[in-house]
């Protein structure tokens, strides 16, 4: 395809998705909120996890992190929201460099359980704080914000954490990602400051994860630490980008909407039972599509090919 | 005094919580996120009986252990071994396992509440019981006299009998230990369900002292996976002391500086401990 | 999944429940509800909320279900799942306006999910009678959301309750001024300690222990400890239901000496009653009822009788009084129409089990009971707002 006619393709659906909106009703568009939440955290946290296979439990905690740090601006401190929204991912990607440098001998599952930890500190100390010397009222964010205002403003965020993307598989640092996705070994021995792109990467990962969490703090008007800081956000975000597949760019946005539109039915077709039946459908997934959903189009696109 | 002795005690409770959970992911590999929900399972059990039937949980607990380990030696064999037999490396294995047990979790969740959505809340034991100068609920006590009783046995049958070297074996290396004719397969399965039978009849002694309910089991699973970590994957005394020292310094800091700040501390002893230990504190290099 | 199957799944939607067998003759008239069926909260909304609804049903339609339109038309009830997660709840709350198009809907369970769920009852017109939600923003809120009413108190209005019961044990000579207040680190208790530091103080308290402990605290033991070498008169803990029952336990194991003990919510569970027995006699705790109306009285068999277990003594009559509320305006006006259904009940007054309830001019009922004693196996209102028909508390007399 000519690049020009890819561009406009990728212009129009973009348009298409912008225009959203006006075209669908409040129930389509809160799914479509969550879809697009959904993508933003997945795919940043994929562009860290995807090449190091570093599973990272954190997502919360930087989610957190945005959410109650405009709830307590705004609240107990009377700041407006756009200057918190400004200031919680840049504190969040300070807070995970900090933690990437910290974490760098870890391995494995013991990188995972830190992640876990972590989050749970975070929210215990943020409680703790909020419980001393701020919070002699509740945290309310009330703005005249709608659906539709956090719906652009997440459609922003997510495109560029696609963008983003984008730019690092093209630059040098993205091959020296796929280098140390491969084999760390060698990545080292050709000269790739290994640490300082891992750091880096999981800064990016807080950094998106914070303002996400602050975009969307307005949808809930009343923001408990204990809510916001959710560890079941960091176990989703997870098994949506792996079920999507890590490895491509657009891999965990190939997992986020079947799986909430998957989560959608069966909430809506079960009310009494939804919990169980999610489990199910998980236990399904596993088996039936080990390889991600890319992974599965990979293998359907090898079968038709002559 | 005080201190020491309340810790120990809530020491013995995360015993309870970590055993098992330490033999299914140190032996079997797999990481299971629905050891909580087993856990609360145990304690429904117990909850159930006592109300309906006026049951001890302490007799109970002989009717749940093996019901659990039946059920997660069918768990297993069911539903983990296929991936096991799939997984080309250890990694893949962790990532299905996480997706697998977490579908699990929340399946037993919609068994539980459908079961009883109201809190399970008894009173067993609830009475003082004065010793070395201080006052500690006899039930707490009892968990952690049975927790120091099945984590003595497990160490002492983990080495001093055959079977229980096989199960190190397969613990230290699953290719090793197949090479020198140990039935990987089934010695997992057997690790996994024992693991499962101590979970659930941690359950069933914690519902005594703690209000429990259906969803409550993730709080246990966390903090299970996070004494396993702290202790080193696969070692048993890892887990009981790491179990331990968590107690010690929640209960030090909940008395001494700021009960606010009690599970700031342990999850900051637990972060310092990787930092310095990145395998935990009996952990065995690569695992 | 493709998209025809996702359309088709999403047309088999809403495998809704009615309670009671429904006459068929008439379309049933449809309220949505989003339950928190797991989670933090579902323990509390299986004792408070759902009974209430199954009672509610059950009634309205054994009569042939609401007048409307010059007939009956039975209720039915749209129930949705959110896993006591406030996404998953907005979510839901779309659903039912949107896709199912119910005819009303009825309160959610927590002051956070009410809230987060205020805009969208606002913007699709529906009345939401706010019942298990206590803020001290209600004019702010009310201001935004004109069809929003509450009817539980405010978090102020439900520490001065506190304030005023310590008080009169004061001035009875049973209790003099140290106070031991600890509470959960959560938005709910952390803004209830805040306003008591201030009420307390301004009573003449003196507070000699005031502390936090997080959610999910395994052991309270330091805590009772803590509190005990204190040596305080009286003893506060704004918590929430598994951390009551702790607290009590460990109150008991210690042998904490007051005179007053406080514990919030799940104080006025019937499960509360059933685990201690005796022990709780003069505990003091978050509601309370004036259990020796005639209504009352009759909600309480009824409750027994429909779901096989006794309603708590706090928010639980409160949460049915809601629904006849509900009931009485779409009956008063006589249509389904949900503005003039919210006009209906700002003006006017509602015969409901916990008596009449009238909104003021910011949609707030100033009538609740706030603090419960438990004496001789019921727990009985001994402060409210309004009510005027609470006891006056007594000491409590050791743990036996």
């Amino acid at each position: 395809m000519p690049d020009i006619l890819r561009g406009g393709t990728i212009l129009l659906a973009l348009l298409a998705v912008a225009a959203l909106p006006f075209l669908v009703d409040g129930y389509w568009l809160s799914i479509a909120v969550t879809i697009m939440m959904y993508t933003a955290l997945a795919t940043s946290w994929a562009l860290f996890s995807g090449p190091t296979h570093y599973i990272a439990l954190s997502t919360g905690a930087f989610y957190g992190i945005g959410g109650y740090l405009v709830a307590t601006g705004m609240s107990d401190f009377g700041t407006s929201i756009w200057t918190m929204m400004a200031i919680a991912p840049f504190l969040a990607a300070l807070l995970a460099g900090a933690i990437g440098i910290a974490t760098l001998r870890l391995s494995g599952v013991y990188f995972v359980i830190f992640t876990l930890g972590l989050a749970e500190m975070i929210r215990n100390l943020v409680s703790w704080v909020q419980n001393n010397f701020l919070g002699s009222k509740g945290l309310y964010v009330l703005t005249e914000l709608e659906e539709r205002h956090i719906y652009w403003m997440l459609l922003a965020v997510t495109l560029a954490v696609f963008l983003f993307g984008w730019r690092l598989g093209r630059s040098r640092m993205g091959f020296a990602l796929r280098i140390l996705g491969n084999d760390e070994e060698v990545a080292r021995h050709v000269g790739i400051d290994t640490a300082r792109t891992k750091v880096l990467l999981f800064m990016t990962t807080g950094f998106f994860a914070a303002l996400v969490g602050a975009i969307v703090a307005p949808r809930y008007y009343y923001i408990e630490p204990n809510v916001v800081f959710s560890p079941e956000l960091s176990f989703l975000v997870v098994i949506m980008a792996l079920l999507g597949g890590t490895r491509r760019l657009y891999g965990p946005l190939l997992g986020v909407i079947p799986f909430t539109l998957l989560w959608e039915v069966v909430s809506a077709s079960f009310p009494s039972a939804t919990t169980m039946v999610l489990g199910l459908a998980f236990l399904l997934i596993v088996y039936l599509i080990p390889d991600g959903v890319t992974g599965l189009i990979e293998k359907l696109g090898k079968r038709s090919a002559p | 005094m005080d201190v020491v002795i309340s810790g120990l005690l809530l020491g013995g409770a995360y015993a309870l919580v970590a055993m098992g959970l330490n033999l299914q992911y140190g032996v079997a590999r797999i990481m299971n996120l629905a050891n909580g929900e087993i856990l609360i399972l145990g304690g429904l059990a117990a909850f159930w009986a006592f109300v309906s039937f006026g049951l001890s949980p302490l007799l109970t607990l002989v009717i749940v252990a093996p019901l659990a380990f039946i059920g997660s030696w069918a768990m297993y064999r069911l539903l983990l071994r296929p991936l096991v037999r799939r997984a080309k490396s250890r990694g893949q294995l962790e990532v299905d396992s996480i997706l697998a047990t977490f579908g699990i979790s929340f399946f037993l969740v919609g068994v539980m509440v459908s079961l009883r959505a109201e809190y399970f809340t008894y009173s067993f034991l609830a009475t003082p019981v004065h010793m070395l100068g201080t006052t500690v609920a006899a039930n707490r006590l009892v968990a952690a006299l049975i927790a120091a009783a099945i984590g003595g046995a497990l160490y002492v049958w983990l080495n001093r009998s055959r079977p229980g070297m096989a199960v190190r074996a397969v613990a230290v290396s699953p290719e090793a230990a197949g090479l020198v004719g140990i039935d990987v397969d089934r010695i997992s399965a057997f690790a996994f369900a024992l693991g499962g039978a101590v979970t659930a009849l941690g359950g069933c002694l914690i519902s005594t002292f703690v209000t429990l309910d259906a969803s409550s089991g993730v709080i246990f699973t966390m903090k299970a996976l996070i004494i396993v970590i702290m202790g080193g994957v696969g070692d048993i005394r890892g887990a009981i002391i790491a179990a331990l020292i968590l107690g010690l310094v929640e209960t030090a800091v909940a008395t001494i500086i700021d009960p606010g700040l009690t599970l700031v501390a342990a999850y900051a002893i637990f972060l310092a401990v990787l930092l310095f230990r990145p395998q935990g504190l009996f952990g065995q290099g690569n695992a | 999944m493709n998209r025809r199957n996702f359309a088709i799944a999403s047309a088999a939607v809403a495998l809704s429940f009615a309670f009671a067998e429904a006459p068929q003759a008439q379309e049933p008239i449809k309220f949505g509800m989003v339950a928190h069926l797991s989670g933090p909260l579902a323990g509390g909304e299986a004792v408070t909320h759902l009974p209430n609804v199954q009672l509610w049903v059950e009634e309205v339609n054994g009569r042939g279900g609401l007048m409307v339109d010059g007939k009956r038309r039975p209720v039915e009830i749209v129930q949705y799942d959110d896993k006591t997660n406030p996404a998953e709840h907005i979510k839901a709350v779309q659903r039912l306006a949107s896709q199912d198009e119910v005819d009303f809907m009825i309160a959610p369970y927590g002051t956070g999910f009410n809230i987060a769920a205020a805009p969208i009852y606002a913007r699709y017109k529906y009345p939401l009678v706010a019942v298990t939600a206590i803020t001290d923003e209600i004019h702010e809120l009310t201001a935004k959301f004109p069809n929003m009413f509450f009817t539980l108190g405010s978090t102020s209005g439900f520490v001065e309750g506190v304030t005023n019961t310590l008080k009169t044990l004061q001035s009875k000579g049973v209790i003099g001024d140290k106070v031991a207040m600890v509470n959960v680190a959560d938005a709910f208790g952390i803004e209830l300690a805040g306003v008591a530091r201030e009420k307390f103080k301004e009573a003449g308290f003196n507070i000699v222990y005031d502390k936090s402990y997080p959610l999910g605290t395994p052991d309270l033991s330091p805590v009772m400890k803590g509190a005990k070498a204190a040596a305080p008169d009286a003893f506060v803990a704004w918590s929430y239901p598994p951390d009551s029952f702790a607290l009590t336990e460990q109150a008991i194991i210690e042998d904490l000496d007051v005179k007053a003990f406080y514990t919030a919510v799940a104080t006025a569970f019937p499960a509360y009653g059933g685990k201690f027995g005796n022990a709780i006699e003069g505990n003091l705790g978050a509601g309370g009822v004036n259990p020796n109306t005639d209504a009352m009285k009759a909600y309480r068999k009824r409750h027994q009788d429909v779901t096989g277990k006794a309603p708590d003594y706090w928010a639980s009559a409160t949460y049915y009084s809601a629904l006849q509320v509900l009931e009485q305006a779409i009956e008063g006006v006589g249509k389904v129409d949900r503005e003039a259904v919210t006009q209906h009940i700002k003006t006017n007054a509602f015969e409901t089990v916990i008596g009449t309830i009238r909104f003021d001019k910011h949609n707030n009922s100033e009538r609740y009971w706030s603090v419960g004693q438990w004496r001789g196996g019921q727990f009985v209102a001994v402060a409210d707002t309004g009510m005027g028909d609470s006891v006056a508390p007594v000491a409590k007399k050791g743990w036996k």
